[in-house]
């Protein structure tokens, strides 16, 4: 079969885009390999591990399930864009240090876009639903407790 | 690259991806949240040749309610539309509380109930759901449409009764009885995954507390959702009592035959049926009495 070429234009970090793309490229490859941001993961590339995850339109989404082209005139957050201009951390990048609530890094990425769209929905969160919203991103190393810490010092940070 | 060589073509229009359906039939797929589609691609154990995206159809993601009418929810709206919505919490509550047994926030952003129940995963907890509303399924080709019962549409694991040319376009949902009360609860290994064993149950009361309609299906035991309506009726013209639950609980156990897999066997799936249907039962007619 001929492949399959479609033209798109998306903003990632706010950076407009225009991409050529094979139908088949999965959004994670495209962010990884055409665009340069490798600092999006891919775990197990079926959806379980959430290493991919990236913000789509504002909600964390797998990029391993979703094709480059049905990204075409969307917006995507990826932890490139996370810290600010300055350079300064996220809050929960910052409380991710404090609390090392990470060893190996590579389910970080995913879990800082999951965490901080979550959030922003839910300045109050209980250690509750901190657990519920982080349940869709495996992290061998930790044992979740310190990531559960820093989440609950980040969210009283940035509610004073 | 994961997925193996295929056409991409974004449907414009309802008429349009049922117009490129029935020309290309088998060999295509539409892609709706691609939570079960995309893994299975990205394996390579389906290769469609030609995939219809059907997420840009507005017209199939809007939901109509009504407290006294059919509510109406177009398939191509995602769980995460759903769980949001504050009427779909008041008039089905079943729904509501079955949503956040499903994936994980991030799977719940993307996928949809028409994708969900097309692929008819038999521990899939939204088949249970449907079956115990008693919801009917619009079904849409090129050229016909029908409207096929819950009960009648799954046909095995991962087998329902759509046909090569038709879509699943809309849910429609019976009014739920006045003085109905519901529970769903489920076992899974981890939050988020799969059931091992999953239970939908209704009751409904009459002004003297005695249940008029009962309705209990389980998922993640069977090929497809498991209706122990029969073993529940037994409740029917009764005030509902704690041995009259524990009686349709042995009989409900006695019906199913699960499978068993890596994660339970089939003892204890039958095991925890038992329970987990005395459980659910217990707590639905306690929401009818207490008008929850
Ligand atoms: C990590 C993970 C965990 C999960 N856990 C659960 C879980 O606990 N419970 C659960 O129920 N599900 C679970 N899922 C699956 C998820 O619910 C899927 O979203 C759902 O099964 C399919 O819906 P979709 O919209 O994503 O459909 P797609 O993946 O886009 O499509 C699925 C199939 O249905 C067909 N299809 C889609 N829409 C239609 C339509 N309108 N008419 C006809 N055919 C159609 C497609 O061609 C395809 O064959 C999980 C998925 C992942 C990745």
């Amino acid at each position: 079969m001929d492949s399959d070429i479609h033209d798109i234009t998306l903003t990632v970090n706010g950076t407009t885009y225009n991409g050529r793309v094979e139908s088949r490229l999965l959004l994670s490859d495209f962010l990884r390999h055409d665009l340069k941001l490798a600092g999006t993961h891919v775990g197990c590339e079926h959806g379980v591990c959430g290493a991919c995850t990236v913000l789509l339109d504002g909600e964390p989404v797998r990029s391993c399930l979703m094709l480059a082209v049905q990204a075409n005139t969307h917006a995507i957050s990826t932890i490139e864009g996370l810290t600010s201009p300055g350079g300064d951390y996220h809050p929960l990048q910052q409380a991710m240090h404090d609390h090392h609530g990470l060893q190996c890094g590579y389910c970080t990425p995913g879990i800082l876009m999951t965490m901080t769209a979550f959030l922003d929905e839910n300045a109050s969160p209980s250690e509750e639903e901190v657990r519920e919203a982080l349940s869709g991103n495996l992290c061998r190393c930790t044992g979740y407790q310190n990531i559960v810490d820093a989440v609950m010092t980040a969210a009283a940070r940035m509610r004073s | 690259m994961k997925p193996a060589p295929f056409r991409y073509i974004a449907a414009t229009s309802l008429a349009h991806a049922l117009a490129l359906k029935s020309e290309y039939g088998d060999e295509a797929k539409f892609l709706a949240g691609g939570q079960s589609l995309m893994p299975t691609m990205n394996f390579r154990l389906a290769r469609p040749t030609v995939l219809i995206d059907i997420n840009g159809i507005d017209e199939l993601s809007a939901i109509h309610l009504s407290d006294t009418g059919p509510t109406r929810i177009g398939a191509v709206t995602r769980y995460r539309a759903l769980e949001r919505d504050a009427g779909i919490a008041r008039i089905f509550p079943l729904i509501r509380e079955a949503l956040p047994e499903i994936a994980h926030p991030q799977i719940r952003n993307r996928g949809t109930i028409g994708g969900n129940l097309s692929h008819a995963d038999p521990a899939s907890e939204m088949p249970a759901v449907s079956v115990a509303l008693q919801a009917r399924l619009r079904l849409q080709s090129a050229t016909q449409e029908r409207w096929v019962a819950a009960s009648d549409f799954f046909l095995g694991s991962l087998t329902t009764d759509l046909q090569f040319d038709e879509m699943l376009t809309e849910i429609e949902l019976p009014p739920p009885n006045p003085r109905s009360g519901s529970c769903f609860m489920e076992i899974a290994r981890r939050r988020g995954d799969f059931a091992i064993v999953g239970v939908a149950a209704m009751v409904t009361l009459d002004d003297n507390t005695q249940c008029t309609d009962v309705r209990l299906v389980f998922c993640g035991v069977g090929e497809m959702p498991v209706d122990s309506g029969e073993a529940a009726s037994l409740l029917i013209g009764q005030i509902v009592t704690d041995d009259a639950i524990c009686a349709v609980a042995a009989s409900a156990q006695q019906m199913i035959d699960p499978g068993g897999s890596v994660h339970a066997t089939a003892d204890y799936q039958r095991h925890i049926a038992g329970v987990m249907a005395e459980r659910a039962l217990t707590t639905a007619n306690r929401r009818a009495r207490d008008g929850q």
